[in-house]
């Protein structure tokens, strides 16, 4: 949220919280008819989605995995330059014989021989990771939904590799694993977003070019 | 459903009922097990899932031919004839003006004992049923692809990865091109292999994939990196057969041509000349009639020799109208042990009443 704030800011807009530290309202200073809303990150691309909002800020990530066919239901204004983090593969160190995606896809093929079952893939990015898969050709592996402590699981067996965000890969490292060398599915960063106008008042398309100006985007 | 839909998916019915099908149903829901255990995660974008508190992820049913090859394979009969009617289900990820459910009418043949008479008989019931309608017939043989990789002169590893990505035609040439030596390996991958000990630097053993496993892929990659690579005659011949893109007898001839050279194709090419003539035998103009060698590579299919659809040939961008083919290996898969030659087809009876302006 600082960062954001700060985004807006250097740029002429003031976005403050109002009332005290734990209530989750905003205000707008320096253009008329803006309303600030703070929402977390992955409830925004629905929200945007529907209409409740138009415009948001949150990680491309999050949109990509939220919203099927998301070029046509949100329009990214700007990358905003800071939280960055990118969604990659990474396998056990120990795999010496796994450093692209068709490695990936011939373990998975042995490995599903041997003991049985498709190889386990953990996750929460299910659609972008099915989606960059299947454009990449690998096949018998399977998807095992993972929302925290991902790197963990393959040392606890729940998972052969994962497909998580890294920022600077350490967390990867501490836990014996490696990025495949053609693993980058995204390099997510901050990003506001505009929903679909359809909706939308005259007098909010004027104050959308007044506020895209403003910010020089 | 509108009722000139359903009339024609009763006149459908019945015209494969004349051809001895007995009418089948199947549930809509259905346990994901088995279309996970075919397709793997690619399912999940194109069906619907669901989670059963007791039954674990469900289904809901994406086409019939599964339900249909479980229940023939849990019976008794054979050979034997099927045809159902009811509503399939498909998710859209892409584009959310494609349908999510449609009727389909189906007929499928349980029988191995006249393969080449079986393929004519669905097909030629399928044409029956269309009489009339603009559509144009396309056609293909998975069985021809899988004969001429089976016969191409390298390791058996290398036919097997082939195989198992026929139906990815990228990956597929990707592959073509890696054992044709037409791609380098990555020096990396050289580097690796040279190693006396590839393992020296691979640290602490972690996770379920054991050491010995990457051993024994390191052998195998050893292995492939001193095999021959594919001769560019022979990769030619493959690609001669995924261009064919003719009629029939021209197929054929050309068919005939390529097996000179890659005599493994004889049996499958023999197999495609008795279709012809047990089509013809059922009143097909197989002179007109049009073959494409990569015709049915598409992913999440299971067909593997005749494939085929009908197409309307004012509108390109409609949905097939009918679509179809032989599945041998889905029953090996599903039958535990067991297998049954098949061959089937489904047709689109809201798409047929919509051609006819009837909807």
């Amino acid at each position: 949220m600082e960062k954001t704030f700060s985004w807006f800011g250097d740029r002429g807009v003031t976005l403050r919280k109002s009332g005290s530290d734990r209530e989750y309202s905003g205000a707008v200073d320096g253009i008329d008819g803006v309303e600030l809303v703070l929402l977390s990150a992955g409830e925004i691309p629905r929200e945007l989605d529907a209409g409740r909002i138009h415009l948001g800020v949150t990680g491309s990530d999050l949109i990509r995995e939220k919203l099927a066919a998301w070029e046509s239901r949100v329009h990214t204004i700007a990358p905003m330059g800071f939280g960055g983090a990118d969604l990659i593969i990474a396998v056990p160190q120990g795999w010496v014989d796994v450093e692209t995606l068709d490695d990936l896809d011939a373990a998975a093929a042995a490995f599903r021989a041997k003991h049985g079952f498709r190889m386990r893939i953990a996750t929460k990015y299910h659609r972008q990771v099915r989606e960059f898969l299947h454009d990449n050709g690998v096949a018998d592996y399977q998807l095992v939904d993972s929302q925290g402590a991902t790197e963990g699981t393959v040392k606890n067996e729940t998972a052969e590799a994962i497909a998580d965000i890294t920022s600077t890969g350490e967390t990867l490292r501490a836990n014996g694993l490696k990025i495949l060398s053609d693993g980058l599915i995204h390099q997510s960063q901050a990003t506001l977003f505009r929903g679909r106008r359809r909706n939308w008042t005259d007098a909010q398309r004027v104050t959308l070019k007044e506020l895209t100006s403003l910010l020089g985007v | 459903m509108t009722r000139p839909i359903a009339a024609e998916a009763d006149r459908l019915q019945t015209l494969f009922v004349g051809q001895g099908a007995r009418a089948v149903d199947a549930d809509i829901l259905l346990s994901a097990d088995t279309l996970l255990d075919l397709y793997g995660e690619d399912i999940r974008g194109r069906a619907y899932l669901t989670t059963d508190p007791f039954g674990g992820e469900m289904v809901l049913r994406p086409d019939f031919t599964v339900p249909v090859v479980q229940m023939h394979m849990d019976s008794e009969a054979d050979p034997a004839r099927y045809t159902y009617a009811g509503r399939v289900f498909r998710k859209q990820e892409d584009d959310p003006s494609r349908q999510r459910e449609a009727m389909q009418v189906g007929f499928e043949v349980f029988d191995g004992s006249d393969p080449a008479g079986a393929d004519a008989t669905v097909f030629a019931a399928i044409a029956d049923a269309l009489a009339g309608l603009p559509v144009r017939a396309a056609t293909g043989d998975i069985g021809i692809l899988m004969a001429a990789v089976a016969g191409l002169n390298t390791s058996c590893t290398r036919k097997a990865a082939l195989l198992r990505h026929l139906w990815r035609p990228r990956k597929f040439r990707a592959l073509l091109d890696r054992f044709g030596g037409r791609t380098a390996p990555a020096p990396s991958r050289v580097a690796l292999l040279a190693m006396d000990d590839p393992m020296a630097e691979a640290g602490p053993e972690v996770g379920l994939r054991s050491r010995a496993e990457v051993q024994a892929r390191i052998d195998a990659l050893r292995a492939d990196a001193a095999t021959a690579p594919i001769s560019a005659d022979e990769l030619a011949l493959i690609d001669a057969i995924l261009s064919l893109d003719e009629t029939c007898p021209h197929v054929l001839s050309s068919l005939r041509d390529i097996a000179m050279d890659l005599p493994s194709i004889d049996s499958a090419v023999e197999a495609f000349a008795a279709r012809l003539d047990a089509l013809d035998a059922k009143g097909i103009d197989i002179d007109t009639l049009a073959f494409e060698g990569s015709y049915g590579r598409t992913s999440l299919e299971y067909y593997d020799g005749f494939v085929f659809g009908f197409y309307a040939v004012d509108n390109p961008h409609l949905a097939p109208v009918a679509t179809g083919g032989r599945y041998d290996a889905l029953t090996a898969r599903l039958g535990a042990g067991r297998a049954v030659p098949a061959v089937g087809g489904v047709v689109r009876p809201d798409l047929v009443a919509m051609m006819r302006g009837d909807v």
